[in-house]
């Protein structure tokens, strides 16, 4: 193996091919001229989830770019990096952020401006199965912190929201790929949730002119976190690329394919040069929303939690 | 009965009060042509057409892509370790099974049908169990600094489990029926054991074991679920064809998709078409043997 160039696999999710298969050729150039090292970079993309559950099955990640930090923490678990991951890089290990937003077909027949338009009766809504798919977790939390917002923390009535939301929603995709294909591909529903940079690279890759976005009033604010993965970098001899990998999103350069690939980047600078895609909202946190992933997870997704109450009886 | 094959079967000479009305057997035989052209030969133009939808210069740039060119390449590397292994153990398995009476013969057709009755999935699954981080036999096998799960290695050996009944399977019947007669007059002639093996037995069987071949590369190559779980998704290093299509599906690349998809139904047609002159053919040896 000693002949070999470096290599690193960054383990991501499903939306991120695109990104960083450009930061990738910009990192390995950079790379080259800072240290004189030609290195390759391997991409392996899926269900954020189903890519924890494979790093921590083998998959040889030397990097993890996830959709969320509880699919991080999970690998954590098992001791393949340290609990306090989170706090080793800027904005808890976030280099850049997005929203949910909504999706509909062009002219917005369906008039829909705010979460309250999606509990209407016979509308149908398209969000994939918070169970599996990360993207899904951000889109029920965003409701639900609206309604929370909404009816000033009584939560009888946000579950009573909730309950009338998935009553709407006709199909649940296993994954927010699978969830944008029915939409868009498919023609079902009139609304889909999805997150922003999902819903911009639809109008712009999948249906120019047939679709726009509509911003609500209040939404979560999703920050994909990355780690490097102790274990691995250890056993590979790779931890010094696979620190600067990361820490080359945070860069100018780095924040500027980020906001190219309509993620919201953390850079004050390069924010104020993309102002116009990304218009301000009122964003809130997981954080603020249940105190962390750990508590939203135990709170609404586990097995007999709030989902599965409100899906039950929505049935 | 014989019917002159120059007519139609619908037109058949039987006497009337035998067999239906004319436009009772014209009926049928509209619905099955409409059903196997609605559910089998309209899809497969589907992916033909979908594929050129953009365009030969899309489809040619998706086929060559390094990513696609990779998965290429790792699906007929599969298919070349999987298809010769089994080659033999269906041979010899058979050969076992079909040629001699022994305690166990039982127990292993059942096993050799096993990879039939369990879900792919189920079968990716078992090796992860086995081969995974916290996997049984890990620690024996990172003696050996190899890697199984997330590699080439385990895609090959998901891929021999869910393929192994496809040529034993074809050949047992086959061997059953021939017997042992034509072995033993060699034996009595003065042949040798590997003798009677290359000159009898295994001409004998040779249709019926290009028939296995055919449907062994065919699910080698197309195998989906028991592949997916333990192929770790590493773009141009484990994905293989069906894995391709369905990531570029998922990355909105429908043209692409539908181009490698289209690749794999080529397959499919070539199978079929060869797998349908292997038939032929193999009834008219059956025939000429007096079967």
């Amino acid at each position: 193996m000693a002949l070999a160039a470096t290599e690193i696999l960054n383990v991501s999710y499903d939306p991120t091919r695109e990104l960083y298969q450009e930061f990738n050729t910009a990192f390995i150039h950079y790379w080259q001229t800072t240290s004189g090292e030609q290195i390759s970079i391997r991409q392996s993309h899926g269900g954020s989830a189903t890519q924890a559950r494979a790093v921590i099955d083998g998959l040889e990640a030397d990097v993890v770019t996830l959709a969320l930090a509880y699919d991080i923490d999970a690998i954590a678990a098992q001791g393949l990096l340290p609990q306090y991951w989170q706090s080793r890089l800027p904005n808890a290990s976030s280099p850049c952020t997005t929203t949910i937003v909504f999706l509909v077909r062009k002219g917005n027949p369906k008039g829909i401006q705010d979460w309250g338009d999606l509990v209407r009766p016979g509308l149908q809504v398209i969000t994939p199965n918070p169970k599996t798919s990360g993207g899904a977790r951000w889109n029920y939390l965003a409701a639900w912190g609206w309604a929370m917002h909404q009816f000033d923390g009584d939560q009888t009535q946000a579950r009573e929201y909730m309950a009338k939301l998935f009553a709407n929603v006709p199909v649940l995709d296993s994954g927010a790929r699978g969830s944008t294909t029915t939409f868009v591909k498919r023609g079902m529903g009139d609304v889909l949730l999805a997150w922003e940079n999902e819903a911009i690279l639809a109008v712009e890759k999948l249906g120019q002119g047939a679709f726009e976005i509509v911003m609500p009033s209040r939404s979560i604010l999703a920050q994909p976190p990355v780690a490097v993965v102790d274990r691995r970098v250890d056993a590979h001899g790779t931890r010094k690329v696979a620190e600067a990998y990361l820490q080359y999103l945070y860069s100018q350069t780095g924040q500027e394919i980020m906001a190219k690939h309509y993620y919201r980047p953390n850079d004050p600078g390069v924010a104020a040069r993309h102002a116009q895609r990304f218009p301000a909202l009122k964003l809130f946190t997981v954080q603020e929303l249940s105190g962390g992933w750990q508590q939203a997870h135990a709170t609404h997704f586990a097995d007999g939690g709030l989902f599965d109450q409100i899906y039950t009886r929505a049935k | 009965m014989r019917v002159p094959s120059s007519e139609m079967p619908f037109l058949s000479n039987r006497s009337p009060l035998l067999s239906e009305p004319l436009w009772v057997r014209i009926i049928l035989l509209l619905l099955a042509l409409l059903f196997l052209g609605s559910f089998l030969l309209l899809p497969l133009l589907v992916v033909f057409g979908e594929a050129l939808s953009q365009g030969v210069t899309v489809y040619l740039a998706a086929l060559t892509t390094p990513d696609a060119l990779a998965a290429i390449r790792l699906t007929l590397l599969t298919a070349a370790i999987v298809v010769p292994c089994n080659m033999v153990f269906g041979l010899a398995a058979a050969w076992c099974i079909a040629k001699f009476r022994f305690p166990g013969r039982g127990l292993l057709t059942t096993l050799i049908d096993l990879p039939f009755s369990v879900s792919p999935v189920v079968a990716g699954l078992i090796f992860m169990l086995m081969f995974g981080a916290q996997g049984w036999l890990t620690p024996w096998i990172q003696t050996f600094h190899v890697k199984i799960v997330f590699a080439v290695p385990g895609i090959v050996l998901v891929t021999l489990f869910v393929t192994v009944p496809f040529i034993a399977r074809e050949l047992i019947p086959l061997m059953e029926e021939q017997g042992v007669d034509d072995e033993e007059s060699a034996i009595m002639l003065g042949a040798s054991g590997w003798q009677t093996f290359w000159r009898v037995t295994l001409p004998n069987v040779r249709w019926g074991l290009m028939y296995g071949v055919l449907l062994c590369n065919a699910r080698a190559m197309g195998e989906f679920g028991a592949v997916s779980v333990i192929s770790g998704h590493i773009r141009g290093s484990t994905n293989t064809m069906p894995l391709h299509v369905e990531i570029l599906y998922n990355e909105y690349e429908f043209a692409a998709a539908f181009a490698v998809a289209s690749l794999l139904a080529l397959l499919a047609l070539v199978t079929l078409a060869v797998k349908t002159y292997l038939q032929w053919h193999y009834r008219k040896q059956l025939r000429a043997m007096g079967h």
